[in-house]
């Protein structure tokens, strides 16, 4: 597994004040695959996402896009190597004051010395890949919630990178946005070549589509390995996560005093 | 207990230095980045009207305003000593050398700096910076320089307009309504405002209060809590610090200026 890997993160250990957030952790993503990070909430999933973009520098560790170590690069070079990736914010994070078009249109009019009517031609591409080609002159204000993650995936699609990251893309999406979403992350993989990091938490919906799937909890990667493999797996912590259980070896309680002594 | 406040001490005066070191490079990539003419002019003339033009009328009004009570006050002092003549003079250079600087720093804070801050911590808290940073868009350049240059520029016209209202403000209460001869007004405003002693002095000092203002509001804006608790704290942060800066400041311009 993994011997064409995009990303390579190696012996990563992150911390916020005194909290821990990674401790030591290396994990692989394979090139043209999507790969799923999944974990409960507060374990650091975005954060991982961050590190990877740059916008976050590890206590120690290497993070390599290809060859290159992202916390040593330097400034210029970071903004250049992020040309070739790119993140869909679960906000969606689209620019409030633009309309789609023009949030699309953003980053080609950026980086690119185009003429107008070449860069309203692949906006318009972008768009119809996402189904949005009718509402290119909405503004965001005027999106639903999944209108406006499909609006900043096709921003995030728009210079064609290598790499996408999606920071809990499905999250507080219903079942028809939830699987146009899927069907897209999917269609770009296969159809661009994309290599795709999806973290979520939306168990069955992420192991459908994934290809290889991380499970992060308490710091550390408590599982990975393909999405059947890890169905079958017996490690307490993995089997609650994974089956949803509402209490196991995570409890249900935050840990406090003795309850009748409280009381 | 006392080990415990010093080590509060101590974390206060981290917490001070990391916050000023971090305004300090905020403040060198609005200033030093290298702009792109084609691509930044728009967003520097857009911030113009929102920071300049905007702010017009609030300049105008209170400028206005101010020149007028400036000039009844100083009537009902000066005419008790038959020196009404010295109306003019009051009127220009209080206006021009304080009143005019630090008035339209103060509004410009209101209005203006707070705005921005409220923008880019709105701005913040919606990713739409992180989402700019992870498309290779520096946000120091595309957001904040254009802001910061916006108000470098805006600030010192504001207060030329506010100076020149404000002394007209004065004419019209003391001309036009409390019956001085509108010669001597003139003539004693001439003769006592200097080009560079007043006015030149009175724009160095808008320059900086321009400079002060829009720094401290792009980085409070920049650097807020990415919550609504955290915009609304960086954005009263951004009023109180300006404005005591602008005040601050103006003493000690005020001291070096006219020694």
């Amino acid at each position: 597994m993994l011997q064409d890997s995009l990303i390579r993160i190696e012996n990563v250990t992150f911390s916020r004040g005194l909290r821990k957030i990674y401790d030591n952790v290396s994990l692989t993503i394979p090139r043209g695959k999507i790969t799923a990070v999944m974990g409960p909430s507060g374990t650091g999933k975005t954060t991982l996402l961050r590190i990877i973009g740059g916008q976050l520098k590890p206590d120690s560790g290497s993070v390599f896009y290809e060859d290159k170590n992202i916390p040593e690069l330097g400034r210029s070079a970071l903004y250049e190597l992020r040309k070739k990736m790119s993140m869909l914010f679960q906000s969606g994070a689209l620019f409030t004051g633009m309309s789609v078009f023009d949030n699309v249109a953003y980053p080609l009019r950026e980086h690119t010395d185009l003429p107008e009517e070449l860069i309203r031609t692949l906006v318009m591409m972008k768009l119809e890949t996402v189904g949005l080609r009718g509402a290119a002159s909405l503004m965001p204000s005027e999106l639903s919630g999944g209108m406006s993650r499909r609006a900043a995936l096709a921003r995030s699609i728009a210079l064609d990178p290598e790499l996408i990251m999606y920071d809990e893309p499905l999250t507080g999406q219903d079942p028809i946005t939830m699987a146009v979403l899927l069907k897209l992350i999917k269609e770009l993989n296969e159809s661009l070549g994309i290599t795709s990091i999806i973290v979520s938490h939306d168990v069955g919906e992420v192991m459908s589509i994934a290809d290889y799937v991380y499970l992060v909890s308490g710091g550390r990667v408590l599982a990975h390995g393909v999405p059947e493999q890890l169905q079958r797996e017996k490690h307490p912590d993995v089997y609650q996560f994974i089956h949803g259980l509402p209490d196991g070896a995570v409890p249900f309680h935050y840990p406090a005093g003795n309850y009748l002594e409280e009381l | 207990m006392l080990v415990e406040s010093i080590s509060n001490l101590g974390h206060r005066g981290i917490c001070f230095l990391t916050a000023l070191g971090r305004a300090l490079l905020v403040l060198i990539h609005a200033l030093f980045g290298k702009p792109q003419f084609r691509k930044h002019f728009p967003l520097f003339v857009e911030q113009l009207y929102v920071v300049g033009v905007q702010s017009v009328m609030i300049i105008i009004v209170s400028g206005l305003f101010i020149g007028m009570v400036l000039g009844l006050q100083g009537y009902n002092v000066l005419v008790q000593f038959k020196a009404e003549a010295s109306l003019g003079p009051l009127v220009s250079l209080s206006i021009l050398r304080e009143l005019g600087p630090v008035v339209a720093a103060l509004l410009f804070a209101g209005r203006a700096g707070s705005a921005l801050t409220a923008e880019i911590g709105l701005m913040k808290a919606t990713e739409q910076l992180s989402s700019m940073e992870m498309m290779a868009v520096d946000p120091l350049r595309r957001v904040i320089s254009p802001r910061f240059w916006a108000g470098f520029v805006s600030l010192p016209l504001l207060t030329f307009m506010f100076s020149v209202i404000g002394i007209y403000g004065g004419k019209m209460v003391g001309v036009d309504w409390l019956g001085i001869d509108e010669g001597t007004f003139w003539t004693g405003t001439q003769a006592s405002v200097d080009l560079y002693e007043d006015i030149a002095q009175g724009w160095i000092k808008s320059v900086i209060f321009a400079i002060v203002v829009c720094w401290v509001a792009l980085f409070n804006g920049y650097n807020c809590l990415p919550t609504a608790a955290g915009i609304s704290k960086a954005t009263t942060q951004t009023v109180v610090h300006s404005s005591l800066i602008v005040l601050g400041l103006d003493f000690v311009l005020t001291a070096l200026m006219f020694n």
